[in-house]
């Protein structure tokens, strides 16, 4: 039997672009292995994918995998794949964001892509601030939290990645964390199988600025809140109100075949060639 | 109406010139968002391309659109939006991607009056230096300012033809009487087109670099899914297009993007000149005025009067040289434009003291009359 090469020989660019720029603690590398393991499962061809990124600590992550990789503009993301996508139906599209990335400046994009229902992957890693620039807040920092730009405490609400891209009208929405990683290779695989547009949200720590601004203790700590403040939807079905106050919900949300953007466009050629041809 | 009318003689607008010759560049995709005076383009495009099996969106932004149509051309073929003042202000984000990744793309600025919503149904040439500086840092700009029908459908053709030799944006600039007056123009027969089609690399993927450094500074692109797995980000890169910060991989890099358009300036230089050797007196003009121009110097001849006319069809990179070797000696150059004075100043830079470059303003949302030129003229000489 022929000796299987370790992930990181098959996937990633692990000779010639290691080490990485992610912070020790950070979650982003395990999302990274989730998303390897979850492909690797798939069985997908390096060559058929496209992973396309923002600009933030979760978008330097094309750099290091060994698909099509296109590191964009901040908050483009989605609108690159989508003309990526468009123009090449047979690439499969996954797009790794940040919370800034993809619920503040690429805010609009994401929920046309949703409403759209495009026919691409987005993986939502959220550490609550923007950790490239150094801890400022963002779209999904916490009331109160204190960060570099909000020094006296966050005052604005903050987004549900979940909800706002359920509503926006995304086929697929779902919310798991690098502390429950066997789970969030479950939920990347099935993010990653299927038409429309798909997304994952990552809840991860961020001990170099979020955690630090707020006295969340050091990166296993923040592993450890990840542990204790979230329930998987099946808990939290069987958890009185008073016992979920507080607690995030981990788990698949929305999980639908209408057709996806592409599907849709391939049969309006269709129809009006033939209107066309007669 | 369906497909290029090719061989046919029409009545035809700039707008839907422009769009009928991106049909005729075998334009893959587009995406776009709607703004006056440009829409037409992107209407009649949505219209056609479908029925050819061609991709077109209509983005949430002019973001959105041009950002798709980089991703459309790096993962497929041709790629081109449609915009206007607003618009164009919008995508310059992606236009400096699209320069510092160099992908190849057509964008497409109706010009209006500005700043800001300004006059959105009436004429300006009031981008001219945003086209070539509106991005920030060193870069590349290619730009074409049509003047007639004709000109719109050539130069469409010509515009993605460039983007493909050069590997850059390349932006055509029709400002709002060009694209939205009829005229006459008769199609060229089907064949009688050169199209450059979208490159392909020619060496082996183990060989294959995304920024290959070549005698043009150019190398042919590979497309997502081909088999050649390259990265392409913003941030300055190496050869296979990696970050980097070193500081000789840094200066390649600017070098070459900046080489690529001046070692091959005689493939984009695209002037009209019209007298301009006998002349003492020439007019300095490009675009709708152009036409403008042409009307007054048979009005002047009428008068005895000669006059000389300099038109730049490619307006960046500017026609240095030639500007140099024909005007310097003149007495006077007239330059005519729609806004408060921006080529004039490339006029100016290349002249000597003892040429008088002298301006005609126009900045009410009208065109300049062959008359306002005439009376120009008449004061100077």
């Amino acid at each position: 039997m022929p000796t299987r090469l370790p992930y990181a020989y098959r996937y990633l660019r692990a000779k010639k672009k290691f080490p990485h720029v992610w912070c020790p603690g950070c979650g982003i590398g395990i999302v990274m292995g989730s998303i390897i393991r979850a492909i690797d499962s798939l069985g997908w061809e390096l060559d058929e994918i496209l992973m396309v990124s923002g600009i933030g600590c979760t978008s330097r992550m094309p750099v290091y995998v060994d698909f099509n990789t296109l590191h964009t503009t901040h908050g483009r993301a989605l609108a690159f794949g989508t003309g990526a996508k468009m123009a090449n139906p047979d690439l499969k599209v996954l797009a790794v964001m940040g919370d800034g990335d993809s619920m503040a400046i690429g805010g609009n994009h994401m929920i046309h892509a949703c409403r759209r229902n495009m026919d691409i992957t987005a993986i939502i890693v959220n550490n609550n601030n923007y950790g490239m620039t150094g801890g400022q807040f963002s779209p999904t920092t916490p009331q109160g939290a204190k960060t570099a730009t909000t020094p006296y405490g966050m005052i604005e609400p903050d987004f549900d990645v979940c909800k706002l891209t359920e509503a926006a009208g995304a086929n697929f929405v779902a919310r798991g964390t690098v502390y429950h990683v066997i789970e969030l290779d479950g939920l990347i695989k099935k993010g990653l199988s299927g038409n429309g547009f798909r997304v994952v949200e990552v809840l991860s720590p961020c001990p170099t600025n979020f955690g630090r601004a707020n006295r969340q203790g050091d990166a296993v700590k923040m592993m450890e809140l990840l542990r204790d403040n979230t329930v998987n939807a099946a808990q939290a079905a069987k958890l009185p109100p008073e016992k979920l106050e507080g607690k995030i919900v981990r788990g698949v949300f929305v999980n639908s075949d209408k057709t996806g953007y592409i599907e849709r466009y391939q049969k309006l050629c269709d129809r009006v060639s033939s209107e066309v041809a007669e | 109406m369906s497909g290029v009318p090719w061989g046919e003689t029409k009545l035809i607008q700039g707008n839907e010139a422009v769009a009928l010759g991106a049909l005729a560049a075998g334009i893959d995709f587009f995406a776009g968002y709607p703004i006056t005076p440009s829409t037409e383009i992107a209407e009649i495009l949505a219209r056609e391309m479908p029925i050819v099996g061609k991709k077109w969106i209509q983005m949430e932004d002019e973001i959105a659109s041009i950002s798709a149509i980089i991703g459309g051309s790096l993962a497929g073929g041709r790629s081109m939006t449609a915009t206007s003042g607003p618009g164009f202000s919008l995508m310059q984000e992606g236009l400096g991607y699209a320069c510092m990744t160099e992908v190849p793309l057509v964008l497409v600025n109706v010009m209006r009056a500005g700043p800001s919503t300004g006059l959105p149904t009436q004429v300006a040439q009031g981008d001219v230096m945003q086209a070539r500086w509106g991005t920030h840092g060193d870069h590349p700009a290619i730009v074409i300012a049509p003047a007639d029908a004709e000109e719109c459908f050539r130069l469409t053709i010509r515009a993605f033809n460039l983007a493909e030799s050069f590997r850059t944006p390349v932006i055509l600039m029709p400002d709002e009487v060009i694209g939205h007056m009829r005229e006459k123009l008769t199609f060229p027969n089907e064949g009688d087109l050169c199209v450059t089609p979208p490159s392909a690399p020619d060496v082996p993927i183990e060989w294959y670099e995304h920024y290959h450094s070549s005698a043009t500074g150019v190398s042919p692109m590979a497309r997502f899914g081909t088999g050649y797995r390259f990265h392409v980000t913003g941030l300055t890169h190496d050869p296979h297009g990696f970050p980097t910060r070193r500081v000789d991989e840094v200066v390649s890099k600017m070098n070459r993007l900046k080489q690529k358009i001046t070692r091959r300036l005689d493939m984009l230089e695209d002037n009209m000149i019209h007298d301009v050797e006998k002349s003492r007196v020439v007019v300095f003009c490009y675009g709708s005025v152009y036409r403008s121009a042409l009307a007054a110097q048979q009005i002047l001849a009428k008068q005895r009067k000669k006059i000389g006319i300099f038109r730049p069809v490619t307006i960046w990179p500017f026609p240095d040289r030639t500007v140099k070797e024909l005007l310097d000696d003149k007495d006077v150059i007239l330059v005519p434009e729609l806004n408060q004075g921006q080529i004039i100043h490339e006029v100016e830079r290349l002249t000597s003291d003892s040429v008088r470059v002298v301006p005609l303003h126009r900045y009410d949302g009208y065109e300049i009359t062959p008359e306002q030129i005439v009376a120009a003229v008449q004061e100077v000489m």
